[in-house]
């Protein structure tokens, strides 16, 4: 589903990431782990569609497309979700206006017919039942004057709402508590399925006791340092990430 | 079909869905389209002369001509006001031509005998002309050029006593009501543009609510400036009588000229005893182009009287138009516990300029005024607000909020805000907040990642931005005024 191949990427004249491999086959669930300021956020908007930074790369297929050449409205219509790490408030925009407004977009891409209100309306109702959250979600303006935990849920519900093939979820457990954790999870394991895949950003293991990964993957300086099975988030809970770093360093030496 | 799903399909051309389109379209004005209709013209400039055929064209009484060159000769001693933030060529008032009238001579008295010509611009514009008697209750007094042509509604609403007519109508039928209230809330010394709009007006609309009554329609009028040079000046008068309640929509769409021409409207409102007024604006003259050439100037003077107890004068106006706007719709709060509002959106664009407020007076006790102030500046335009809040000796326990914000969508264009204050009653509670915000890449960004287009997020943005002055129009008036925004902004940001 996503092939990412020797992907390169700076701000200006700094680099953060150098050389990232990754392959996601649907039905997969990835994590992405690391300590700050290790480039996951820079991967994740990258992968989105983010303008401004430098991005080089041998290849980036997404559904045997060249992501890298697609616009971020495109990429969200060919179904790339990226739930933010820092939701954006938008003023005065109602959250059901911005929901019906996306998901008629990604439709229309799908080539299926935009939803009337009332359709739209149940849609967004099952969604909200199912992250146990208030219909007043809905008439409230994006994300203005949310609590961390509520523009979290809120980013869940996008996702749940438009139904994305690839999910990245940027530090969507960070300022969560352990119930709010709990529904945000069975949201995204409600979405997982053999022809999506997830891609989990963090740096807790905490949140892959409720969404299992398939695959764990160390980010450390701007590279992949280490794969594994989801043993490596567990052992990187007892452990921190020092054990993993150096030996990465080592590595990289010619 | 509901008359704003008409409309939107009228405004809606086919195929704007296609990028490429879009793209040849951008910036080009939608409605620049031009009428070819016999235009019956008296030669340009002006003079008493020119003043006498006007008003011996519209068989005026005598009354109305004195006041006409009254006007006239006070405009000769005033100069053209320059403390506006605006700036542009010397306009030469000589080569203006102060009367335009289509060939249709005979006033209709159905859509049959209209020109079918004209009913076409209108269907152009999207003011389904043959299917409005059916369509849910607007009135529409169509201003073409100087001459209305046609009205509807009628019927209805003279049932209930209410004169809803052209101006020139209203001089033949009702001078008695002329007389009362013209000029009695803006007189003809009031400013320039004012002065001279009462010198040479041509048209406009005129309604009278009696006592008591609450129209039941909203009431409409389309203005359009179409002959070549020919100034728009309309004078609109409203008078809701002592209990009365009217609510009124002013929209206008203007076609492609290269000259400048300047429209120099006056709107007067008069609300008596616990009557009230809403006045909507969605204001669309042709803006010029990309560099600033052609467009319309549009100095207007819109006041309101809130003359009784506990009377109550709303303004909304949402401004995409004009290559110039000047403009301050105004409450003078006389009545005890009256109530002024003003709710206005400007939006600015390639080399637009705008400076637009209100005035507030505040002269009765206890009376409160709103203002809701949202300026969007894009490309290079300038947008500033300027207004005033006076609270007289008189106006014990008078308040006021005012609520003033800029966005701007690029690094070259400008927000200004003059607020003037004025506080001559110590028990009154005057409040000013002011922002100014910038659109944000972080914020399109997260929007496009929704899946919106660039253009989308930067609509849904403005709509955010611009909600609390919406909701204060009536439901169709919001939908195209949306509309307007979007076309007005497209190719603003990215
Ligand atoms: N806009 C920016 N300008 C300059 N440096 C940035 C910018 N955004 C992120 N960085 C830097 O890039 C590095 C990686 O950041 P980020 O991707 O947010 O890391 P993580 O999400 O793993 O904490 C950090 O050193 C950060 O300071
Ligand atoms: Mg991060």
């Amino acid at each position: 589903m996503l092939e990412i191949r020797n992907l390169h990427v700076s701000i200006g004249d700094k680099p953060i990431l150098a050389g990232i491999n990754l392959t996601v086959r649907a039905g997969e669930v990835h994590a992405i782990m690391g300590p700050n300021g290790s480039g996951k956020s820079t991967l994740a908007q990258v992968l989105a569609g983010r303008e401004g930074y430098t991005v080089t790369a041998d290849s980036v297929r997404y559904l045997e497309q060249d992501l890298l050449a697609m616009a971020a409205e495109q990429r969200a219509r060919a179904g790339v979700f990226l739930a933010f790490q820092y939701p954006l408030e938008i003023p005065g925009v109602a959250n059901v206006q911005l929901l019906r407004t996306a998901l008629n977009s990604v439709r229309l891409q799908r080539g299926e017919p935009e939803l009337d209100a009332m359709d739209f309306l149940d849609t967004v109702k099952s969604k909200l039942a199912l992250l146990g959250m208030d219909e007043s979600f809905l008439y409230r303006a994006v994300n203005e004057g949310f609590s961390g935990g509520e523009k979290k849920r809120n980013e869940i519900l996008q996702m749940a709402v438009l139904e994305p093939r690839l999910a990245i979820l940027d530090e969507t457990d960070s300022g969560l508590d352990i119930d709010a954790l709990k529904t945000v999870a069975s949201g995204v394991n409600a979405l997982k399925s053999p022809q999506r895949a997830i891609i989990l950003v963090t740096h807790y293991q905490r949140l892959l006791n409720y969404i299992v990964p398939d695959h764990v993957h160390v980010l450390a300086g701007g590279r992949i340092v280490r794969s594994g099975d989801a043993s490596l988030a567990l052992e990187l809970e007892n452990r921190g990430y020092g054990w993993v770093i150096p030996e990465a360093q080592e590595e990289a030496r010619p | 079909m509901s008359n704003t799903e008409v409309r939107h399909a009228e405004l809606h051309e086919p195929g704007l869905g296609n990028p490429e389109l879009r793209k040849r379209i951008d910036d080009e004005y939608r409605w620049g389209f031009v009428t070819e209709i016999e235009q019956e013209i008296v030669p340009k400039g002006l003079n008493e002369d020119v003043i006498r055929l006007i008003s011996a064209k519209k068989a005026e009484p005598a009354f109305m001509l004195d006041w006409r060159l009254q006007a006239y000769r006070h405009w000769l001693t005033l100069r053209e006001p320059t403390w506006a933030s605006v700036h542009h060529a010397p306009i030469d008032y000589q080569a203006i031509h102060y009367y335009a009238a289509p060939k249709t001579r005979t006033q209709p008295k159905d859509l049959s005998e209209v020109d079918p010509e004209l009913l076409r611009t209108y269907e152009k514009l999207g003011i389904p002309l043959q299917e409005r008697e059916a369509l849910a209750g607007v009135a529409v007094d169509a201003v073409f050029d100087s001459v209305s042509v046609a009205t509807t509604f009628k019927d209805k609403l003279e049932s209930l006593g209410i004169i809803f007519c052209s101006f020139s109508e209203a001089v033949q039928k009702h001078p008695e009501l002329v007389r009362q209230y013209l000029g009695s809330v803006v007189p003809y010394t009031d400013n320039y543009f004012a002065t001279l709009n009462s010198a040479v007006f041509t048209d406009g609309s005129f309604v009278y609510v009696p006592k008591g009554v609450r129209c039941p329609m909203e009431l409409s009028t389309y203005f359009r400036i179409n002959a070549k040079n020919s100034g728009q000046f309309e004078r609109t008068l409203i008078i809701a009588d002592e209990g009365a309640t009217v609510s009124y929509l002013e929209g206008c769409t203007a076609p492609m000229r290269d000259e400048n021409q300047l429209h120099a409207a006056v709107v007067e409102l008069v609300a008596l005893k616990d009557a009230r007024i809403k006045y909507s604006t969605v204001q669309n003259w042709y803006p010029g182009d990309r560099e600033g050439r052609g467009g319309i100037y549009n100095f207007v003077t819109k006041r309101g009287d809130c003359r009784g107890d506990r009377s109550h004068i709303s303004w909304t106006q949402v401004e995409t138009g004009s290559a110039i706007t000047w403009k301050y719709p105004s409450c003078i709060l006389r009545g005890d516990d009256s109530v002024g509002e003003f709710y206005s959106i400007a939006l600015t664009n390639h080399r637009q300029q705008a400076d637009t407020g209100t005035k507030m007076i505040h002269i009765g006790r206890n009376s409160r005024s709103t203002i809701v102030s949202k300026g969007i500046s894009a490309g290079f335009g300038s947008n500033a607000y300027r207004g005033l809040v006076k609270v007289l000796p008189t106006a014990a326990n008078a308040r006021n909020h005012t609520q003033c914000d800029s966005l701007l969508m690029s690094d070259h264009c400008a927000a200004h805000t003059f607020p003037y204050i004025e506080v001559k009653n110590a028990s009154a509670t005057v409040e000013h907040e002011a922002t100014t915000s910038k659109i944000g890449d972080d914020q399109l960004f997260y929007l496009r990642s929704r899946g919106l287009s660039a253009e989308d997020a930067v609509n849904l943005i403005v709509n955010g931005f611009c909600k609390e002055v919406f909701k204060e129009l009536p439901m169709e008036f919001a939908v195209e005024a949306q509309k307007l925004l979007a076309v007005s902004l497209e190719g603003a940001v990215g």
